[in-house]
């Protein structure tokens, strides 16, 4: 489903994608876990087309993004963003929000209160504007925004990292629901690693820029890892979680 | 319900109720402060007067009668008669048409291109916003009179010129600040969002990128109209705007200025309508401010 080879992004001097390569399959769920500004966010804007590509190949769906990405791609690849506050436009309604993508890919309208019933918001929010909700309604806003063209891929870059810990779980159990309906490919990005394991199948471990070492869950789970900096990640959740 | 009830609501029904309940937050956060209330009844009722002028007017504003010329206010002339026996008070209402229609005609001129450009160059980004900027760049370094000036002598001198001169004048600032404005707003999220459903970059930047510059460029116009009418007031004080017998406040004071110390009513008049509208226009648009600029919020 999706392909990346030898991903190189540089912002000026800054390398932040040193020859990232990652293989997801059709409905899979993979994570990229590490500390800030090992690069993770950034191969998934790369994937999204928000940062210029340096180098590299990236194929999403047999098509090669070198070429552009066409309306057909953003109907099939969509992102949530992680930070609720800065991704909805504060002078829109929940409804003008949702009814964007709508009017660009030519769409009726009757979806919106069907998204906002599959994130369950109520419609009373339909019509208010994102100052007058809660962050994670504001989340459930962004995931129905972004499911609402029926896509068939989900970036999810740090989607509950801005959310208090109860609704973390909320919105968390709300995208594996949804995954499991949809048979939705996701990419998860997160730097907590239990957040990534209760959504992820497969997780790739990125420092500096690179993938260090790729783990599947029962690995995760039984604590197995090769590389220093994974037992490191690990090391550090569990001490976070007996804390 | 009541009105105020369905535009206060806490959960809209509609998209018209969420826009008009917003509107009225506004609306009552303006009324909150009284010199931005006194600044909006001030101008909604000069230019209320300016509009009903052939209606309020006691003389017809041309009509000549030497015999009776530089006659203090009195009943039958309220601010008096100027030195061609003209009616004041009637001259002030027609030239209210005039100085305020230029600058009404100026601002929706250079309001909407310096919001298209500025916003496309911030957007864009690149060369299209270096060229756009140098440009920008260039009309900014002239004074703003002067230019004006140059461009009328050019031209013959004229309302319209006037006009056209002082919108040439007038874009270079709304520019700057769109284009500063959609700076912060590009790469927001929720801009990159919008991108994400594969929109075209003018629909980006009309229907998402725009909205978010016209609060400060609103405060901004308002503020800039007194100095609008300042020199739309000035060129026709220098003869270069409206000519005679047409009745427009600069040139009345230009022509009254012979008159200041005797006869001070004739110039006095047309200064004050362009003081109060001025002030008026200052103290709205620092209303206004406070109610739209996002930043203060």
């Amino acid at each position: 489903m999706i392909t990346a080879e030898a991903l190189h992004v540089r912002f000026g001097a800054v390398h932040a994608v040193r020859g990232v390569s990652l293989r997801v399959d059709p409905g899979e769920s993979f994570g990229l876990v590490g500390e800030s500004g090992s690069g993770k966010s950034t191969v998934l804007r790369a994937l999204a087309g928000l940062t210029p590509v340096s180098e590299g190949r990236l194929v999403i769906d047999g098509q090669d993004l070198a070429r552009g990405r066409d309306r057909a791609f953003f109907r099939k690849v969509q992102m949530v963003f992680q930070d609720p506050y800065g991704s909805l436009h504060p002078r829109q309604t929940i409804d003008r929000i949702l009814a964007e993508p709508l009017l660009v890919h030519g769409l009726p309208e009757a979806r919106i209160a069907r998204a906002l019933e599959e994130v369950a918001l109520s419609p009373a929010l339909r019509y208010r504007f994102p100052h007058q909700l809660s962050g994670g309604q504001r989340q459930r806003v962004a995931i129905a925004r972004a499911l609402i063209a029926d896509p068939s891929v989900l970036l999810l870059d740090e989607p509950t990292s801005a959310l208090d810990v109860s609704v973390q779980a909320e919105v968390l159990n709300l995208l594996a629901d949804i995954r499991a309906a949809r048979q939705l490919t996701f990419i998860l990005v997160s730097h907590n690693l239990p957040v990534v394991a209760h959504l992820c199948g497969r997780i790739a471990v990125m420092q500096g820029g690179q993938i260090v070492e790729t783990l599947d869950e029962a690995s995760l789970r039984a604590g197995i890892a090769s590389h220093p900096h994974t037992r490191e990640l690990i090391a550090l959740s569990r001490d976070l979680e007996g804390a | 319900m009541t009105t105020r009830a369905w535009l206060l609501s806490d959960t809209p029904a509609s998209r018209r109720q969420a826009v008009w309940g917003r509107r009225y937050q506004g609306w009552l956060a303006l009324k909150r402060n009284p010199l931005a209330v006194a600044g909006l009844v001030i101008v909604l009722l000069m230019l209320a007067m300016a509009a009903a002028a052939p209606i309020l007017a006691t003389h017809d504003p041309g009509a000549q009668n030497l015999a009776n010329r530089l006659q203090p206010p009195s009943a039958a002339h309220w601010f008096g008669t100027d030195e061609l026996g003209r009616d004041v008070w009637s001259r002030v209402l027609f030239g209210g048409r005039l100085t305020l229609g230029m600058v009404v005609a100026v601002v929706a001129l250079v309001a909407p291109i310096g919001l298209i450009l500025g916003a496309v160059a911030g957007y864009a980004g690149g060369w299209l916003d270096r060229v756009l900027m140098r440009v920008t760049d260039v009309f900014l370094a002239f004074p703003r009179l002067i230019l004006a000036l140059a461009f009328v002598a050019a031209m013959k001198p004229g309302v319209e010129s006037a006009v056209i001169a002082i919108a040439l004048t007038a874009w270079p600032p709304y520019a700057r600040l769109a284009r500063a404005e959609t700076l912060m707003v590009r790469n927001a999220d929720y801009i990159a969002a919008v991108r994400l459903t594969g929109a075209s970059g003018a629909r980006i930047v009309l229907r998402h990128v725009l909205p978010m510059c016209l609060g400060s460029l609103v405060v901004r116009v308002t503020l800039d109209m007194s100095s609008i009418i300042l020199t739309a007031a000035g060129l026709g004080f220098l003869g270069l705007g409206a000519q005679p017998p047409l009745a427009e406040w600069g040139t009345m004071i230009a022509t009254g200025r012979r008159f200041i110390l005797e006869q001070w009513w004739v110039p006095l008049v047309p200064g004050v309508a362009i003081f109060l509208i001025s002030l008026a226009f200052n103290l709205l648009g620092d209303g206004l401010r406070d109610v739209l600029d996002p930043k203060q919020r």
